[in-house]
């Protein structure tokens, strides 16, 4: 029969090990430590098409991640999507960056990519992106491609 | 005819009723008790802490092996068929994914079940069939208090401890076997697992999982042998039917849960 | 109504009905026990004796009629005063019912940890006090596990007696134990109920070790009381069932052929 010492001992060491497990899951398994919601600000940005983004879709520049994807809304005016990037507060780009819904991979999961203006005045929290640039569709490049092909036979002729 | 087929549904519906109906009825009032009388196993927290020994560091062994194999063999199979896809490098998302999401909460569960879940069962009945319960009682002190309230806690927080270790050393398996043997790059093992598992989305619901699971498997545990005839075979069945009951429990409680967190996403 | 009525009985029982859907156990029982007395309730397996016994704890509660314990009427009280009420009974079951994970001496001790909050050097020494009343101080390190039969009832009979009960059960306390255990076991039941000023009350079937230890007997059969008296009484008694059963004749109105066709015809059927 153990002591209530003994008893003690295991079930502190269990915990112990239990815990940093899950650290060890939330820290090197999963990007807890490297993105926190605290300091970040919001823009927006409006677009065509947003293709396949989804919520928390990572906004990346020079490939690395920046920010994440917030809310995605339709607006009934204008008949675009506007899309809230919530910015890591550590990061300032120019209030004439543009964003561009990219592909990570040929199938992969999109992504924000924001490439730096050259403006001297920078982005702040509610500001809106002005340059946009739409998700590739793919039914419309192929129908592009079709097209092209069918005026260059016409042009040769 | 049609006499027979009318008394064949009433012993179905009455073997329904008094089997499944009144004790889930019943298991449910004597979950409340539990609950009511948890007050001591808090204040009294060395009683909690000895039957967390008993059911969680007890239970150590067989979650951190399982966990490893587990871990392995997702490395091997995972890469066997990533690398058709030119995808190998994504083997420590498939793997860390896996675990956190599914094999994590629902496998420990599983173990947990068969292994703390019928010792609790076991227990309790023998306790009944001996008459501790009784004299418990006859002495005025409250055996769901004592006896069950502090089992059925340490079997609730043992079990997210022991889901996070079945997932780390999963991990940890799937490192070993698809970095140090297969030769999978580290770099990008480790660094596509990180873009790809989020805290909240995976690891945090795979912690919700392992606490819906550790409370079903362990009130279960408790109620079967609380409930449990007073006889030899009496706790022989009730233990079984913990680890039948609890696994079947666990399993449809992970396509349950699973549905409303993973959807849509 | 609720206070405690000085009555010369501490336990009167009083038209109590109890049985299950399925069949009457106990039906319209009548008995008193004297404070300070040692009384057997004796038959045969199967009677009700242990019902009883049950019935009076509040274990159980009857269908019919009423039990008090020092006055207090045992099936209506609360699940608090029940409660405390228990805590000044003491029960000592067949086979001891030891808690099995916990020493000889933390059994013992188990109520005073419970119910008081005395200082556990002091519980120390009142544990010992208990184990040394029944001869077993020096095995309060073992596990029951570790006990013989005799010892796990006489270590079960020191907790009982932890607090100090004014009222004492026993469940068959001799079932199954070795001559000179059975004369110990006897003996601590008589000494223990006068030196704590207690009253007894012991379920058995022994007969020998009853008529020799009790003041009175009640003798029950088929739920009913069909014989009370001190034991010299029921040594003579008349009745046949009772001469059956403290004689132990083989047949009498309990019969030794289970019910059965006749005999030839039986032997001779194809």
């Amino acid at each position: 029969m153990m002591t209530r010492k003994e008893l003690d001992l295991w079930v502190g060491i269990f915990a112990v090990i239990g815990i940093g497990a899950m650290l060890f899951l939330s820290l090197k398994v999963a990007n807890l430590a490297s993105f926190s919601a605290a300091d970040s600000y919001q823009i927006s940005a409006k677009f065509d098409n947003i293709g396949g983004l989804k919520v928390r879709a990572p906004v990346k520049s020079a490939g690395v991640v920046v920010g994440r994807v917030g809310e995605i809304r339709f607006d009934n005016e204008s008949f675009e999507a506007v899309v809230a990037l919530n910015i890591d507060g550590r990061y300032k780009f120019p209030k004439d960056s543009s964003a561009k819904i990219l592909t990570s991979g040929l199938l992969g999961e999109q992504y924000i990519g924001l490439t730096a203006g050259g403006d001297s005045a920078n982005l702040k929290g509610g500001d809106t992106l002005k340059l946009t640039q739409s998700a590739v569709v793919l039914e419309n490049l192929i129908g592009q491609f079709l097209y092209n092909k069918a005026a260059e036979g016409e042009g040769k002729k | 005819m049609t006499g027979r087929i009318a008394e064949l549904l009433r012993a179905l519906g009455a073997r329904i009723v008094n089997n499944w109906v009144w004790r889930l009825g019943f298991a449910c009032r004597f979950l409340w008790f539990t609950l009511k009388e948890s007050g001591a196993s808090f204040r009294r927290f060395h009683l909690t802490i000895r039957e967390i020994y008993f059911t969680g560091v007890l239970s150590l062994i067989i979650i951190l092996v399982s966990g490893l194999f587990v871990g392995m063999v997702l490395g091997l199979q995972g890469y066997d068929t990533l690398v058709r896809y030119g995808s190998s490098e994504a083997l420590g998302v498939l793997v860390s994914l896996s675990l956190v999401r599914e094999l994590g909460p629902v496998v420990a569960g599983l173990l947990f079940a068969s292994r703390a879940g019928s010792a609790i069962t076991a227990e309790i009945g023998l306790m009944k069939a001996t008459e501790q319960l009784s004299a418990m009682e006859m002495m005025a002190v409250d055996p769901i208090a004592r006896v069950v309230a502090p089992r059925f806690w340490a079997g609730v927080i043992s079990m997210p401890l022991l889901a996070a270790l079945f997932s780390a050393m999963g991990v940890f398996g799937g490192y070993l076997v698809g970095v140090r043997l297969i030769g999978v790059d580290e770099g990008s093992f480790w660094s596509q697992m990180q873009a790809a598992v989020d805290f909240r989305e995976d690891v945090l619901n795979g912690v919700i999982k392992s606490l819906v699971f550790g409370v079903a498997v362990t009130w279960i545990a408790v109620y079967e042998g609380y409930d449990a005839p007073p006889t030899a075979e009496g706790v022989s069945g009730a233990t079984t039917r913990t680890v039948v009951t609890s696994s079947l429990a666990i399993l449809a409680l992970d396509f349950v849960l699973t549905a409303l967190m993973f959807r849509g996403r | 109504m609720r206070d405690a009525v000085a009555t010369s009985n501490l336990v009167e029982v009083e038209n109590v009905t109890f049985g299950y859907d399925e069949r009457q156990i106990l039906k319209n029982i009548n008995l008193v026990v004297p404070r300070g007395r040692v009384v057997a309730i004796m038959g045969l397996s199967g009677c009700g004796k242990t019902t009883l016994l049950r019935l009076i704890g509040g274990a159980l509660r009857p269908d019919q009629g009423e039990i008090r314990v020092a006055g207090r009427t045992v099936n209506r009280l609360s699940h608090d005063e029940l409660f405390a009420l228990r805590r000044k009974m003491g029960m000592l079951f067949q086979f001891g019912a030891l808690f099995t994970d916990l020493s000889s001496f933390d059994n013992v001790a188990f109520q005073m940890r419970e119910h008081t909050n005395l200082p556990e050097p002091l519980i120390r020494d009142l544990a010992l006090m208990k184990l040394q009343a029944v001869g077993l101080r020096g095995a309060a390190g073992l596990m029951p596990s570790e006990l013989s039969g005799g010892m796990a009832r006489r270590v079960a009979l020191a907790r009982s007696i932890a607090l100090d009960p004014m009222l004492m059960m026993y469940d068959e306390p001799f079932t199954g134990l070795d001559p000179i255990s059975l004369g110990v076991i006897g003996q601590l039941i008589r000494r223990l109920n006068d030196s704590l000023g207690a009253t007894s009350i012991v379920v058995t079937h022994d007969v020998a070790e009853a008529l020799d230890l009790v003041d009175y007997v009640y003798y029950m059969s088929a739920g009913k009381v069909e014989f009370h008296g001190t034991p010299d009484e029921v040594r003579r008694a008349r009745l046949a069932s009772l001469r059956q059963f403290v004689y132990g004749e083989p047949d009498g109105p309990v019969p030794f052929h289970y019910p059965a066709p006749e005999y030839r015809q039986d032997l001779l059927a194809q």
